[in-house]
């Protein structure tokens, strides 16, 4: 795993549900046919009203019309980030996209179990709404070593949440990776 | 030590005779739910980590209820109940209702409890957020994703971590003009769709305990709505009654300790209650119906896991009796069976059935149909700028197709009373 993630930030509003993340009606694609998972990084975060997509300024798509991926590698988000359904879709069209990270006040149990043990996207977790200071577009680098994450466009370094007992997990790159580390998944099973 | 009862599940689930919340505990399963938008990629997660050739755990604690995308012409969504269908067979799972035969059943939280897979006691995980409406039964219920459900496809286990729980407790005798939905809006106004996150959201009191068990079922469902891990209710008569004409399968029930420690505990009298309705976009954006009436609807909708039940359908067929609706409604049984008593129930000496079709409401056979959106040729999914007043659990944008759209929350008996008129109705104006 990279200890430095590095990147443009999409700044996102509170409670961005699932069905803003991927809208349900395009769940019906294949997850593991590669053509078809592409569609899962085209509408990533389509359900974005505009207004709300893309701020402080909103207008600005996660993923330009045509396209398969997005610029955007850190998505920094307030309080809730995933709530709603538990479609695991979810982090998986984020990661499809071009997601790394997210950054977020608060996430819902799923979506953060999702993220953690699918090893798609690693959510940490803020207590300053940096939504409101980061905008879109700006260059920052989130260190994975020292939970900071710092913007470079506007050079300001953040103190994050450590990630605490996922941390594991998520170095492992998922639960099955990790169980098999660590011998879970014969003991157990 | 005194414990709650979502802390004795968790407990008896991890062989252990006492839990702390906070701490992380392995977890075996009882049932693993999944249905026809989580099922394939969960099979093809289970696959590629145990092998090709991989048995399940243990095929008859595996529940397979497709419901959210059938009446479709979707070629994807057909494939992904082809491959449902195959995967049943090559593992011969025994409970696995397929569409297009007589074993279809419909929504799958509601599907389950008919069944008889809802048990006092036992541990539930269900690939869809609505898992926890079976805490009504006094077990535990909560969704995952499907990586998670592969895990226990192979291992018959989970982690999770042991949660703080919340009570909250009704007093009083429920009034005729109250659902269950009035009292959860009530709830996800004051505490807001986070306000309950890693946390049981317990239910207790009369006016709990007076309920039937699919208004129970309503209560539990939209325990996730404020970012609950499940809800729970502890069993009683009622629960034992509904059980036992389903399963002969052992059961154990469990309550909390007098003493036992909570997050935070909230006292209402429902007899002090109004009608309320959540206004988009937000399941916490709570109003009482009566400030809000008047606001114009372009459509009426009452199904779903958590709104498409008996009791909901008889509460609607009170007010929609010898009345005409104004704007599109859309009746949609959860389950084969609720279509079925749509027929055999009767109000004043009408079906139910009859006296929706009387009303000009158009119903639908059983699935989850609108409530999600859906594919483009769902009945009752919203377009353009439909405001809808919906017994749905959910009203993100977006979540019911249009996400120009506006969808209210609200109880059965406040949805037909807005499709009477056209606008937002506080029930007692029909009652």
């Amino acid at each position: 795993m990279d200890t430095i993630i590095q990147g443009k930030a999409y700044v996102l509003g509170k409670n961005i549900d699932t069905d803003q993340i991927i809208p349900a009606e395009h769940l019906v694609y294949s997850l593991s046919d590669p053509e078809e998972v592409k569609m899962y990084g085209k509408y990533a975060l389509s359900g974005v009203p505009i207004d709300q997509a893309g701020l402080p300024e909103g207008g600005i798509p996660f993923v330009e019309e045509g396209y398969f991926c997005s610029p955007y590698s850190i998505i920094i988000a307030g309080p809730n980030f995933g709530c709603g359904s538990s479609r695991e879709h979810a982090p998986f069209a984020l990661k499809v996209a071009g997601a790394r990270a997210i950054i977020a006040e608060s996430y819902a149990r799923i979506f953060y179990r999702n993220c953690v043990d699918g090893g798609f996207v690693i959510p940490f977790e803020t207590a300053q709404p940096l939504n409101k200071s980061i905008l879109t577009g700006d260059e920052v680098a989130l260190d994975m070593a020292n939970n900071t994450l710092t913007n470079l466009t506007q050079n300001v370094t953040y103190q994050l949440r450590p990630l605490g007992d996922v941390v594991n997990i998520v170095q492992a790159g998922g639960i099955f990776e990790y169980a098999r580390k660590n011998d879970l998944m014969a003991s157990e099973a | 030590m005194a414990q709650t009862i979502t802390q004795k599940i968790f407990a008896r689930a991890a062989n252990r005779k006492f839990v702390d919340p906070g701490q992380s505990v392995w977890l075996n399963v009882d049932v693993l739910l999944t249905h026809d938008v989580c099922g394939p990629p969960t099979f093809d997660i289970f696959k590629q980590e145990f092998g090709p050739k991989a048995k399940v755990w243990d095929p008859s604690k595996v529940v397979v209820l497709p419901d959210h995308y059938i009446f479709t012409a979707n070629e994807h969504a057909h494939r992904n109940i082809d491959l449902l269908r195959q995967f049943a067979a090559e593992q011969g799972l025994p409970n696995y209702y397929d569409v297009g035969t007589d074993r279809y059943r419909g929504v799958c939280h509601v599907a389950l409890a008919e069944e008889g897979f809802n048990l006092p006691g036992t541990v539930l995980f269900g690939t869809d957020s609505h898992t926890c409406t079976s805490g009504a039964f006094g077990m535990f219920g909560s969704g995952i994703g499907n990586t998670d459900a592969a895990f226990i496809l192979g291992t018959g286990k989970l982690w999770e971590k042991v949660p703080e729980s919340m009570k909250f407790t009704f007093e009083g005798q429920m009034p005729d003009y109250l659902t269950a939905k009035d009292l959860i809006l009530q709830i996800l106004g004051d505490i807001t769709t986070d306000g309950a996150t890693y946390r049981a959201m317990e239910f207790d009191g009369e006016a709990v305990y007076s309920l039937p068990i699919d208004e129970r079922m309503t209560l539990c469902n939209m325990a996730i709505e404020a970012g609950g891990m499940n809800g729970i209710i502890a069993a009683d008569a009622v629960t034992e009654a509904f059980v036992k004409v389903r399963t002969s399968k052992p059961y154990e029930i469990f309550h909390s300790d007098p003493d036992a420690q909570y997050h935070s505990m909230y006292r209402y009298n429902v007899e002090k209650m109004e009608p309320v309705v959540a206004q988009p976009h937000s399941p916490d954006n709570r109003a009482t119906v009566r400030s809000v009436a008047g606001t114009p609807i372009t459509k009426s909708y009452i199904g779903s896991c958590t709104g498409g039940k008996l009791t909901d359908f008889r509460l609607a067929a009170k007010i929609l009796k010898g009345k005409k609706v104004v704007v599109t409604t859309n009746i949609v049984p959860a389950t084969v069976l609720v279509a079925s008593q749509l027929e055999t129930e009767l109000y004043d000496g009408q079906s139910l059935r009859q006296i929706f079709e009387d009303a000009g409401c158009s119903i639908a056979l059983p699935s989850c149909a609108a409530c999600l959106g859906g594919p483009s040729d769902t009945v009752g999914r919203s377009v353009d700028n439909d405001v809808v007043v919906s017994t749905t659990n959910r009203n993100f944008p977006g979540r019911m197709g249009s996400k120009f759209a506006g969808v209210y929350l609200a109880s059965p008996l406040t949805a037909a009373a807005s499709a009477i008129t056209g606008k937002l109705t506080d029930p007692r104006d029909f009652l």
